[in-house]
């Protein structure tokens, strides 16, 4: 796991109460305690700490840009949305 | 007609953090004005006001709660705690209650910490819970959430007659027999820089003391905190054994129609003869007057000629506590209730702190110096907001 792996995997489990220890790439958010408020606060974390904007609507969080299925996925929106920052 | 009879009761206010502490005070002669601490008060002109100091919190909040909670709500939530808790009344009883609480500004903190994050600190985002957590009714819903209430919650906002107008229609509630049982009283937490450069900017606070009645007094001195009332049928509260500290008998509000600032004899006349109305009570009958006693010019002067007008030359006792726990606004009138509360229950009336030389044009009974004993049957508490809307409470004492 890289830095901004890292970086990312300890918001979620703050968020959602847990050990960052104890969470894996393919944990499903939603799984470890997420819900959708603690999803939305994790993704505000997230904005804060990367400076970035991330394409996430609580409506329709299936047909959005940003895929929040997977701790990997999610690593892996953020990864991209760094890199597009330049 | 049912009956309605308050069975619980909460506070946290600059007095104290609970009903016991804050009515020995108010019977004590103390006062929670002092001088006011929070970020940017040297940029104000008016820097006193009656602050809560010293509160641990709520005990066991949790991070998302932290998130969720203005501090409107926290003291709700600490009130409601406390109403409940004496009320005894459990889960399943609670269960058809609902919650009607009175505020101003609601989660103003919150507008003001967040408008300044994004205007003052350019930041480009706030926190997702922002709108949960400013919103007015949100001391009603974590209420609710937490108590089980199902029944009808909301907040209701008429500046400083709002505790009053929330009791007034959770008394109804009751009396009209589509709850046994509701909670009711206000929540206000606008002492922050925002909060008084606002009131400041209208020119009626005072920079040195709250007097109300006195012949030399120069304006309000804000305070915070809130009251929450447990309100209960008289059968229902029978039925459990539950220990009832007054009666609430009457509720009248009405508006002035007239100026947006400038309070209106004929309004508050008005208001109190329609409490009196529907608490089937004579004017002689009434005991003490918990005045709006705001310690304004104007408030004071329009006040004392509507005692003047409903209650005769020989009047009832009346007192205004605003210089105890401040002018709460929002939540002024569930804090009076417990003075209220106080001079039915206990015989004891609380003093008009401040009050020296009683302008000697009122032509009122005010009680200043020391809490006097007094065998009070019957009494009224007032609530005279801005934007001419006036809210009167009728209690009695139980026999």
């Amino acid at each position: 796991m890289d830095d901004l792996a890292r970086r990312v995997t300890e918001i979620l489990a703050q968020q959602a109460l847990v050990d960052p220890s104890s969470l894996r790439l393919e944990d499903d958010p939603a799984a470890i305690g997420l819900d959708s408020l603690g999803m939305v606060e994790a993704i505000f974390v997230i904005e804060e700490e990367f400076g970035i904007s991330v394409p996430f609507n609580a409506n329709t969080p299936d047909q959005t840009d940003f895929d929040i299925s997977s701790v990997a996925s999610v690593v892996a929106g953020v990864r991209r949305l760094v890199s597009a920052k330049g | 007609m049912r009956r309605v009879v308050i069975t619980g009761a909460g506070t946290i206010n600059a007095l104290a953090h609970d009903v016991p502490g804050t009515i020995a005070a108010l019977l004590a002669g103390q006062s929670g004005i002092g001088p006011l601490q929070f970020r940017d008060v040297e940029r104000l002109s008016i820097r006193i006001g009656a602050q809560i100091r010293d509160w641990p919190g709520i005990a066991g909040m949790t991070a998302r709660e932290a998130s969720l909670w203005d501090p409107f709500t926290r003291y709700a939530i600490a009130a409601a705690d406390e109403a409940v808790a004496m009320a005894g009344l459990s889960r399943d009883e609670l269960a058809p209650a609902g919650v009607i609480l009175g505020t101003a500004a609601g989660g103003i903190a919150t507008w003001e910490d967040n408008y300044r994050a994004v205007y003052a600190e350019g930041r480009d985002r706030v926190p997702p819970l922002t709108v949960p957590r400013l919103m007015h009714n949100a001391a009603p819903s974590h209420i609710s959430i937490r108590h089980g209430l199902r029944g009808a919650s909301f907040s209701v906002s008429s500046a400083c007659a709002s505790a009053n107008h929330a009791l007034g229609l959770a008394f109804r509630e009751v009396r009209e027999g589509r709850a046994p049982v509701m909670l009711a009283g206000g929540a206000e937490a606008m002492l922050l820089f925002g909060g008084l450069k606002a009131w400041e900017g209208l020119r009626v606070l005072s920079p040195d003391g709250c007097r109300p009645f006195d012949a030399r007094r120069n304006g309000m001195v804000m305070g915070e905190g809130a009251a929450i009332f447990v309100l209960e049928e008289a059968g229902h509260a029978k039925a459990r054994g539950a220990m009832r500290l007054a009666e609430i008998a009457g509720f009248g509000m009405t508006a002035d129609a007239a100026d947006i600032v400038a309070p209106s004899v004929e309004g508050a006349v008005a208001a109190m003869q329609a409490a009196l109305r529907e608490a089937g009570l004579s004017p002689q009958e009434v005991a003490y007057v918990n005045a709006h006693g705001t310690g304004t010019q104007a408030n004071d002067r329009a006040e004392a000629a509507a005692l003047r007008q409903v209650f005769g030359a020989s009047g009832p006792a009346v007192s205004s506590t605003k210089a105890a726990h401040g002018h709460a606004i929002g939540a002024t009138g569930a804090l009076e209730l417990l003075a209220v509360i106080a001079a039915l229950h206990k015989g004891q009336i609380a003093p008009t702190l401040g009050c020296e030389s009683v302008d000697p044009d009122f032509g009122v009974d005010i009680v200043t110096g020391a809490a006097r004993a007094a065998s009070v049957g019957a009494a009224l508490s007032n609530s005279f907001a801005f934007g001419g809307l006036n809210a009167v409470l009728a209690l009695k004492r139980i026999p």
